[in-house]
């Protein structure tokens, strides 16, 4: 609603050269004023790609109004829903662990804008936004950060376990590199049923020294499978800075047979550009591997304050220079999309949405005590959940 | 009006039984599909897939590199999209690598996701003492996966519950651990002909008797007929069950059992702490107390690593003499 109220008022405006912010030279729009919701408009990514053993692709993105303040208000509902389980979590709302995802959400907006969802998704436990992308609720989300039945996993997973099936979300896996196994199996069965279809195995610089991602990645490349590895690098392994824990930190690069791009993961229409790339290589050449190279604001998980090993200097550094909303807003606004105030009135709004999801998500009951052992078992034999001695016996003998 | 029914029967060994089970299942349903090292050219190392890939092709019958836990993984994650794997474990020691996608993703998916994912996935392969073949090849693993929730675990002991137990688990849909004996793959007998398919949580017995209940499962079921012979010759009459799913336990043909007999003796050839005699010792006790006119008496193997030397691996498993004796102190 709010998307159609910026296009039309922005049909009165006149046309303004482009600054200097990217350094795009061809803009095509029709002379009238009317900014199309699918001109195309081509941006040149922040950086360049880098091959490992690939030609990279070029640095010249096209893209539309409509998927900019997509992309704008994609990250910008991540953003506030991570900022309010921050502050959930500190009114003990949310337990256990809490992994946010604020500073990498150009990695999870610029995949989905690459693919479809019949494509599979599978990640590690940081993964709150890549359900919101894959067509998650924010109430959906806080239900199950707050173990609420009507959270995604009816509120038995928690933050690490959010799925969604029908979307071709897998996970939510708390094991690290645990997931990359069943990753190259999503892979399999998309070769095994020739859906044309691909994986997206997500996992970061931590993980990528598990030795079951090397057999999972030996695997994908012996049969072809269509799966595309993600590191999403944010440079720390919780406390351990990733030159700390890899002799050789270009993960990009460790396939070593299998081929890799380092993408600025801050930047969403380069996710975009390297998802869609790696698609095609993954249907027809098998496996590629896609080093984003992104940042984590807060700390590893809730109880890590995240500025024991690294500065303060540092994160404000990123945050001021490389942040992938700002970027985009800058990019909206030197291409007339929108005008600040009205990206400030789009995030008031989201704000209030959001708090609405809380709000609802607060009320929202509890599960049953009886759903302790459901889903334990799929329903076989008429039995709910049975260890070895069984909850119910079958016949009471008399 | 009188019936006849004639079952015609076809001899064969156990691990040819494991395999019609399997070829049976694969023709039914072309989302089944085997993962294994040497499983597909090789034909198996306990020959259990022989054939197999020249007839269903290369993707069908993998052969997998020696990486236990991501392709366990793999075929969790295959199962995630509704694809029926059946992963070989060439010995069942060999999955302990792959024990946290065992655990915390085979079992556990089902519940995580609050119900969105089943996981239809089959894990087998051949334990247990075999013949000198050292203490790292010869471990039972059914005392290590019992706690995991989400599984079902069933051991098969001839070829007639070898051929049922691997169809039914293939048609579950959960996720079943099938316990093969490195010993048993040579047993010979004649199986129906019909297709046949057996309960994962029934019981089998295989001899009713009146004085005690022995309760025992996969290659101890031998050393246990071989120990009734001499006990019958004593006068003893034991009852002597297969207890076959080891996740759950079939309380109804064991709860039956003790009601008319009052003894239980479990003969089995996990180790002695925390094995499946341990959690069924507990389970008797805590279900049918009131039947009971002895303890329990659990006769399990030793806990020791499998030595190498012939006669000292004898004395790790539980031998007919020691069941004699135990049916003997048991019934005075």
């Amino acid at each position: 609603m709010a998307l159609n109220q910026i296009t039309s008022s922005s049909r009165s405006k006149l046309l303004k050269p482009l600054s200097c912010f990217s350094s795009s030279t061809s803009l095509r729009r029709p002379f009238s004023s009317s900014s199309d919701d699918n001109t195309v408009i081509t941006v040149e990514t922040s950086a360049p790609f880098v091959g490992h053993n690939i030609d990279p692709p070029c640095r010249s993105v096209e893209t539309t109004p409509k998927e900019l303040l997509g992309f704008f208000n994609d990250m910008a509902v991540m953003r506030r829903m991570e900022i309010a389980a921050d502050s959930l979590y500190k009114s003990k709302l949310i337990r256990g662990f809490c992994h946010l995802y604020d500073g990498q959400e150009a990695v999870a907006v610029g995949m989905e804008a690459a693919i479809t969802k019949k494509d599979c998704i599978i990640t590690a436990y940081r993964d709150h936004c890549i359900f919101l992308g894959r067509g998650g609720t924010p109430f959906e989300s806080f239900a199950e950060l707050m173990g609420r039945k009507a959270g995604c996993s009816k509120g038995k997973g928690g933050s690490m376990h959010f799925y969604k099936k029908e979307a071709g979300f897998y996970g939510g896996h708390g094991i690290v590199g645990a997931q990359v196994p069943l990753g190259c199996g999503l892979a399999f069965a998309q070769k095994y049923s020739k859906d044309n279809t691909v994986t997206f195995t997500m996992y970061g610089d931590g993980a990528a020294n598990q030795g079951q991602l090397f057999e999972a990645l030996n695997m994908a490349a012996l049969l072809d499978l269509p799966a595309i590895l993600v590191c999403e690098n944010n440079h720390y392994g919780m406390g351990t800075a990733e030159w700390r824990a890899a002799k050789s930190p270009a993960y990009y690069k460790r396939g070593d047979y299998v081929p890799g791009l380092k993408v600025d993961g801050m930047d969403a229409l380069a996710v975009k550009q390297a998802c869609k790339f790696a698609k095609e290589h993954a249907l027809k050449n098998g496996p590629i591997i896609l080093e984003m190279d992104t940042y984590r604001y807060h700390g590893h998980s809730m109880s890590d304050p995240g500025s024991t090993y690294r500065t303060r200097d540092e994160i404000s550094g990123v945050r001021q220079v490389r942040d992938p909303i700002e970027r985009i807003k800058k990019l909206i606004i030197s291409h007339n999309l929108a005008t600040e105030k009205e990206l400030k009135d789009i995030e008031k709004n989201l704000r209030k949405e959001v708090d609405e999801a809380i709000a609802q998500a607060k009320e929202s009951p509890m599960p049953d005590p009886s759903e302790l052992f459901t889903n334990v078992y799929v329903k076989d034999f008429g039995l709910e959940a049975f260890g070895v001695d069984r909850k119910e016996v079958k016949v009471v003998l008399p | 009006m009188v019936f006849h029914f004639c079952i015609t029967r076809h001899e064969l060994l156990l691990f040819e039984a494991l395999r019609e089970g399997l070829e049976e299942e694969m023709d039914r349903d072309p989302r089944v599909c085997v993962m294994g090292e040497d499983v597909g050219h090789y034909g198996g190392s306990y020959k259990v897939t022989k054939g197999l890939a020249k007839k269903y092709g290369d993707l069908r019958v993998l052969d997998t590199p020696i990486a236990e836990n991501s392709f366990t993984g793999m075929a969790v994650g295959a199962a995630m999209t509704g694809l029926r794997p059946i992963v070989e474990g060439m010995n069942m020691g060999f999955l302990l690598l792959a024990f946290n996608q065992i655990s915390n993703n085979c079992g556990m998916l089902h519940y995580t996701s609050g119900g969105q994912f089943k996981i239809p996935i089959v894990i087998r392969g051949p334990g247990g003492v075999g013949r000198q073949l050292g203490a790292e090849h010869s471990q039972r693993l059914e005392s290590y996966f019992q706690s995991i929730p989400g599984i079902q675990m069933v051991a098969c002991s001839t070829p007639y519950n070898a051929k049922g137990l691997m169809k039914a688990a293939i048609r579950s849909e959960n996720p079943v651990i099938l316990f093969e004996h490195v010993l048993l793959y040579n047993l010979k007998e004649r199986i129906p002909d019909e297709e046949y398919v057996l309960s994962l949580e029934e019981a089998e017995m295989v001899r009713p008797g009146e004085h005690v209940t022995i309760l025992t499962y996969s290659r101890m079921r031998y050393h246990v007929m071989q120990a009734a012979k001499t006990l019958v010759n004593k006068g003893y009459d034991p009852e002597v069950i297969d207890i076959r799913s080891l996740k759950p336990f079939d309380l109804y043909t064991i709860g039956n059992s003790v009601k008319k007999t009052h003894r239980v003796l479990i003969v089995e050839e996990c180790m002695r702490t925390g094995g499946i005699g341990a959690s069924l010792t507990a389970a008797i006790n805590e279900n049918f107390h009131d039947y009971l006119d002895a303890p329990v008496v659990c006769l399990s193997s030793q806990d020791v690593p499998t030595p190498y030397a012939g006669t000292l691996e004898e004395w790790t498993v539980v031998q007919p003499a020691q069941i004699v004796t135990a049916v003997e102190q048991l019934c005075r």
